[in-house]
């Protein structure tokens, strides 16, 4: 008997993409999928503990003027839970400790990095050693790209993909490493779970636009070591249907949007734990 | 205490915004410089320590993986030139306040933040190291490119004499008010001049006849008496004349539109029109509405901030299209950021406010390779360009609101006012706790709430303002920045106040600020009392008129329940949006403004509103008498087209496109860009609102301003065609088409400054007599729509007055989404048609245009055949029957050809002889001729015979097929082989002009 497992979307401060995210939680068949504002948590109206996969939705926490997420990053770090003995940031550590699953997309990708949280190397998960920031054209793009998926990552929720279609929609998604050495164990350790690509997912590449941004080694999303936190920058909720898809009108497409998967693994991966 | 902190990138790291501005400083400026770094600087205000300051600088100011910082001290170094660019006191600093909220958490105490930016610039080395960059350039590039000076001021420095350990000097923009706040009286019991003087000197754009109006009121005894009860007399207050002038103004009541026009049409009829907006735009939709009886499926038209409509038994539509084309002259950024969070406003505070989906925008810009002298406050076109392209990206983007589509149109005449349609879409629930949702009611005892952001300067005399021409003494407090962030924590706190049924009803803050948001709403339950020392301030030094008709950014006023009012603020604090109680709704019968215990306005509800009497103006036509010009037939018709493909109001917009978001919200079905490569133009968009349902919507534009030139009443029948045929090549059904007409003209009433404005006016009444006539022909109704009637510039001798512009736009129904077509051909062997005749119709068009000319022969729209075409196409893309279909504009069925070819990467063969035509003879007339209501379809051989039974007619041809070569070619009228181009070529001269 699969046990009831339940999503949880942040929203709030600028975020913009939980309708999509929970959507894509409903449809790959979470029991429960709850949109929640930030301020429902730091009321302590809501807490994580009683959910088993959060989502941290795309958008502009404080209109990301301190540099993406940077500001929101502050806030979970800083912010105290009214009426508890604790910071919002001592909720996440718990949710990370039981090994519940966390989902960056974008903003919410550039929100974990500039925590800590990914990689969170050695259990870390408050030392920011990687960023995203501003695409070498140095602009906000909108468009669909290739990803290539590393099949040995560690990564729960890229299991059994090959590669993904979905686009990008950011002005800060340039992944780079603090340093070499952390680069190299990124790789090593399998984490780099996603990177942009030719369009027959073998290659990943720093060309042009199909790497929108620039990034490092083509790096579009990180996992940590246990494979339960990743983030990435493309929108998988952005193609739940063919319809989203840009050439639906001219070409044989499932029904069902690459997105999704990503989604389904999440929810395969929690019945199978027991918590 | 004051600190500054300043974040630049490790010097291995990419700037990427530098290298943006190295390029504009090059490529715009004709400036050589070798390199711009840029910094950011924090200049805080508050007890911090040095500590402090450190676990900010690390913490959330700096990234620690890329950026290094200094506190104290100079960062950049190396520079020839150092440009340091930040605000004016009181000008909105987003970042800012960002910024002092992340220092208050880290470290538990209140600051105030400002934020500039550096630009450490260096100049090309050459052999001889002498002045490559001097301070003139340098000052160039500040003024020309960096800084706004209306706005932001800047510093250079000198990198020969630069000390970083010195430092710069923190410089605090904050602001220093007036010391004693005070309501001025004014004696109107003055001659003519005197009025009209007080009129001018305090932007109130009233004229004499208004003034006299005002003056006459406070001679009545029955009001002295009642203002005598309340310590006002005979002398108007400020903020009374205030508030007048922006309830009277042209811009909030549409006194042109609203007017008894008498109009001679040139031809010896002589008529009186009693308001264009009753008898052409209002009665058109009544008619359309009586017709469709019990299946109306309008819902509240005209009457609220914007259009409602059903979408289907559960859920209505918003729509609204504003223009925000005066701030945006002078600041193009802000101007157009405050324009689209402004126009947001719209639909959320309509009804019961609604979530909303979409945003479309059509921006009217001068060339942006302009190379003549710019008049005096003219900023040049690319920078307005810009400026306006990011302030739409940030509003809209941040808003997490898809810009679905949109257009941008070129004319010279565009200088001295750009037009920037901003339009937003919503979507509500039919009912909320068993309430309809479209209506609007306030009860005497509701009180009044303001929410969102607090009152500061800016945005003053925004309504009075947009109502006149711009000039000299324009006023740049009238300038605002929104901030997108406000907003949408605002628009989360009030939908779930809307679905707890927490208020009654909602309005937004837009122009004239509270005087127009509580004076309009008041007019529901009869009256208002509200005291304006309650209203939370950006900084004190605010006299209560500007308080009241401050136009700051991002609030909604809301009328409140006494019995949720508890429940209403307690959320209001949980989801951190500020909201306060200013006063009360009445049935008093009087506008009743307080500051503390002083009352400040005093006015009859009725004279506010209808006391200004429909004002009598002049129209006569006269046809402008142009001929055709003598344009000779191109040898080379492939390299005509080329030229054609590459012209400014054709060409590829995909670099503004693809910086807007378009996807967010999880439901894009037909996206801006589509094809083989994703680069088509496509001609409409379509969305599904709702995730499980394959119900969408449908959005459209039409804009057609060229054609004015000729005869204004072709240019908006063009542009309702367009618009119309735009959403039915993606798959809208006629009869489920919304209208929303948004006007753009140049000032029609005759005065000294404007003499032909009597031909103006009557450009503005054909402009209404077309659009009463296409949109009952097709029954596409207006449900909401706009005006600006001053789109002139007037400094010195020079007058630059915009071409009349009508954008049209459609909103429409799709049962099944999946049913949706693209633009680009899909497969080889595929057969090409054309729906619609072509006629010489070459005046006005892009191809006369490209020859320096007008010409006479305007397209005209035939609606009756137009409208059997549409139905008939229709009925074939809901059968699935149609590959691809392209409207044709501008350019002709030459461009949209080249654009259906290259979109999907197959080339075409295409027999013009087989194009059913009228008056042509000749190929570059049949290929660039801009005949309305024309497509072009492809279909598979599959489905030819049931295709060609429905669109059976003279006005439908096959005109050849689509082939697996990557070539266009076309055989001409006489049987030769007239083009024959490849597609790369002429993708590449249409993407070209635009791709910065």
């Amino acid at each position: 008997m699969p046990q009831h497992i339940r999503a949880i979307v942040i929203t709030g401060n600028g975020t913009n993409c939980e309708m999509e995210m929970a959507h894509a939680c409903r449809l790959a068949g979470f029991d429960k999928v709850e949109i929640v504002h930030l301020s429902e948590l730091l009321c302590g109206q809501k807490k994580l503990d009683d959910y088993h996969f959060l989502n941290l939705p795309g958008g502009f926490l404080d209109g990301d003027d301190l540099g993406s997420a940077k500001a929101g990053a502050n806030r979970i770090l800083h912010a105290s839970v009214a009426g508890k003995e604790e910071r919002l940031f001592d909720q996440f550590l718990r949710f990370i400790g039981e090994g519940k699953l966390i989902l960056g997309v974008c903003n919410g990708f550039q929100l974990l990095v500039k925590l800590g949280m990914l990689p969170g190397f050695d259990g870390h998960y408050d030392r920011q050693a990687v960023t995203l920031t501003f695409n070498d054209s140095g602009r906000f793009e909108d468009r669909w790209v290739h990803l290539r998926v590393d099949p040995a990552s560690p990564c729960i929720f890229t299991q059994g993909l090959r590669g993904l279609h979905l686009p990008v929609r950011h002005g800060e998604g340039k992944f780079i490493a603090r340093d070499k050495g952390i680069l190299e164990r990124l790789h090593r350790e399998r984490l780099v779970a996603v990177q942009y690509s030719d369009e027959d997912y073998r290659e990943a590449t720093q060309d042009y636009p199909a790497n929108p941004n620039g990034a490092v080694d083509g790096i579009a999303g990180i996992c940590n070591a246990t494979g339960r936190i990743f983030g990435l920058m493309p929108h998988p909720e952005a193609f739940l249907h063919r319809t989203n898809h840009p050439r639906w009108t001219r070409e044989e497409l499932p029904e069902e949007g690459m997105g999704l998967a990503l989604f389904r693994n999440a929810a395969a991966f929690l019945r199978s734990v027991a918590f | 205490m004051i600190n500054r902190i300043e974040i630049g990138f490790r010097q291995e790291i990419r700037d990427a915004l530098g290298e943006k501005i190295k390029k504009r400083i090059v490529e715009h400026l004709r400036i050589q410089v070798d390199s711009v770094k840029t910094f950011e600087v924090y200049t805080i205000e508050g007890d911090l320590t040095s500590g402090d300051l450190e676990a900010a600088a690390r913490g959330p100011l700096s990234d620690p993986v890329i950026q290094e910082y200094a506190i104290g001290r100079g960062l950049a170094s190396g520079f020839d030139w150092l440009i340091e660019v930040g605000y004016r006191p009181g000008v909105t600093d987003n970042v800012g306040k960002t910024a002092a909220e992340a220092i208050a958490l880290l470290t538990g105490k209140p600051v105030r933040v400002y934020t500039s930016r550096q630009y450490a610039i260096t100049a090309v080395r050459g052999r001889c190291n002498l002045d490559l960059l001097t301070r003139n350039d340098a000052e160039r590039i500040a003024s020309e490119l960096l800084s706004n000076d209306l706005i932001q001021r800047h510093e250079i420095i000198d990198g020969r004499t630069w000390n970083p350990a010195q430092a710069i000097k923190p410089y605090v923009p904050r602001v220093t008010g007036e010391e004693c706040i005070r309501t001025e009286e004014i004696d109107l019991d003055c001659p003519d001049e005197a009025l009209v003087r007080i009129s001018q000197e305090r932007v109130l754009a009233l004229t004499l006849e208004e003034m006299r109006i005002l003056r006459d009121y406070l001679k009545n005894d029955a009001v002295l008496a009642r203002r005598k009860e309340v310590g006002r007399g005979s002398r108007m207050t400020d903020a009374e004349l205030e508030c007048l002038a922006q309830t009277w103004s042209e811009h909030c009541k549409h006194k042109i539109f609203n007017a008894r026009i008498v109009y001679d049409d040139g031809e010896g009829n002589i008529s009186e029109i009693d308001s264009l907006f009753s008898t052409c735009i209002k009665r058109s939709t009544r008619e359309i509405r009586a017709r469709m009886g019990a299946n109306d499926w309008c819902l509240s038209v005209f009457s609220d901030n914007a259009g409602i409509i059903r979408f289907n038994a559960d859920w209505n539509l918003v729509f609204k299209v504003e223009t925000h084309n005066s701030p945006s002259a002078l600041d193009p950024y802000g101007g157009a950021l405050t324009g689209i969070v402004g126009v947001n406003r719209d639909p959320f505070g309509c009804g019961k406010g609604a979530k909303l989906i979409f945003n479309t925008d059509v921006f009217c810009f001068a060339p942006p390779d302009y190379d003549k002298p710019l008049p005096k406050r003219i900023l040049h076109p690319r920078r307005i360009y810009e400026g306006v392209r990011e302030g739409v990206e940030h509003g809209g983007n941040k808003s997490g609101i898809p810009t679905v589509n949109g257009c941008l149109v070129f004319d010279e005449r565009y200088l001295g006012k750009p037009l920037v349609y901003c339009g937003t879409g919503g979507i509500m629930p039919a009912r909320i706790n068993g309430e309809p949702t479209h209506t609007k009611e306030i009860r005497p005892g509701d009180l009044v709430v303001m929410t969102g952001g607090r009152i500061g300067k800016d945005g003053i005399h925004g309504a009075t303002f947009s109502s006149e021409e711009l000039h000299e003494g324009s006023p740049v407090t009238a300038v605002q920045i929104g901030d997108p962030i406000i907003q949408k924590k605002m628009t989360d706190f009030l939908l779930v106040a809307r679905d707890r049924g927490l208020y009654r009803a909602i309005t937004d803050n837009g122009a004239g600020g509270l005087s127009s948001s509580v004076g309009e709403t008041a007019r529901l339950s009869g009256g208002c009392e509200i005291d304006l020392k309650k209203a939370p301030l950006k900084y004190p030094g605010l006299n209560p008129w500007e308080i009241l008709i401050s136009e700051s950014q991002e609030r909604m006023t809301l009328a409140v329940p006494p019995e949720t009012i508890g429940e209403f603020l307690d959320l209001a604090r949980k989801m951190d949006c500020e909201a306060t109680v200013l006063g009360l709704y009445t049935d008093s019968g009087w506008f009743h403004i307080r500051y503390g215990e002083e009352t400040v306005v005093y006015l009859e509800m009725d004279f506010l509103h209808d006391g200004l009497p429909q004002m009598t103006l002049r129209a006569a036509w006269t046809p402008p008498g142009l001929t055709e010009p003598a344009v000779p037939e191109p040898a080379n018709l492939g390299e005509a087209l080329k030229t054609m493909l590459g012209r400014l109001n054709i060409c590829s917009k995909e670099s503004v496109v693809r910086q807007y978001d378009h996807e967010v919200q999880g439901g894009s079905v037909v996206k801006p860009l589509t094809g083989v490569v994703n680069d088509g133009p496509s001609d409409a968009a379509v969305i599904r609102p709702l995730l499980d349902s394959f119900e969408g919507i449908v959005i459209a534009n039409g804009i057609c301003p060229r054609y004015s030139d000729i005869d204004a009443y072709h240019m908006a029948a063009a542009a309702i065609d367009e618009a119309v045929r735009n959403a039915i090549a993606v798959g809208a059904p006629l009869d489920r088409l919304a209208g929303l007409d948004n006007f753009c003209w140049c000032d029609p009433v005759r005065s000294e400054k404007t003499p032909d404005g009597e031909y103006k006016l009557a450009q503005l009444v054909r402009a209404n007599q077309a659009l009463y006539a296409i949109t009952t022909a097709y029954g596409v109704p207006c449900i909401s729509g706009k005006d600006s009637m001053k789109n002139d510039y007037q400094i010195g001798a020079v007058r630059i007055s915009i071409p009349p512009t009508l954008l049209f736009s459609t909103l429409g129904k799709m049962e099944d989404v999946r049913k949706a077509v693209t633009m680009d051909v899909k497969k080889p062997g595929d057969l090409v048609y054309i729906l619609g005749k072509t006629f010489r119709e070459l005046g006005g068009s892009e191809w006369y245009a490209l020859h320096g000319a007008i010409g006479n022969a305007v397209p005209k729209v035939d609606a009756k055949t137009a409208k059997t075409r549409y139905e008939a196409l229709h009925r074939a893309i809901s059968a699935g029957l149609v590959a691809s279909c392209h409207d044709c504009s501008d350019g002709g069925l030459g461009v949209a050809l080249a654009e259906t070819a290259f979109a999907g990467g197959l080339g075409l063969e295409i027999d013009l002889k087989a194009v059913p035509a009228e008056g042509i003879t000749r190929n570059d007339e049949l290929l660039f001729s801009e005949s309305q209501s024309r497509f072009v379809v492809t279909v598979s051989p599959g489905a030819r015979e049931a295709f060609e039974a429905l669109l059976a007619g003279p006005d439908c041809a096959r005109i050849g097929t689509v082939i697996s070569e990557g070539v266009l070619k076309a055989n001409g009228l006489s049987g030769t082989r007239i083009i024959e181009e490849e597609l790369a070529a002429l993708k590449a001269a249409w993407q070209r002009p635009l791709a910065f």
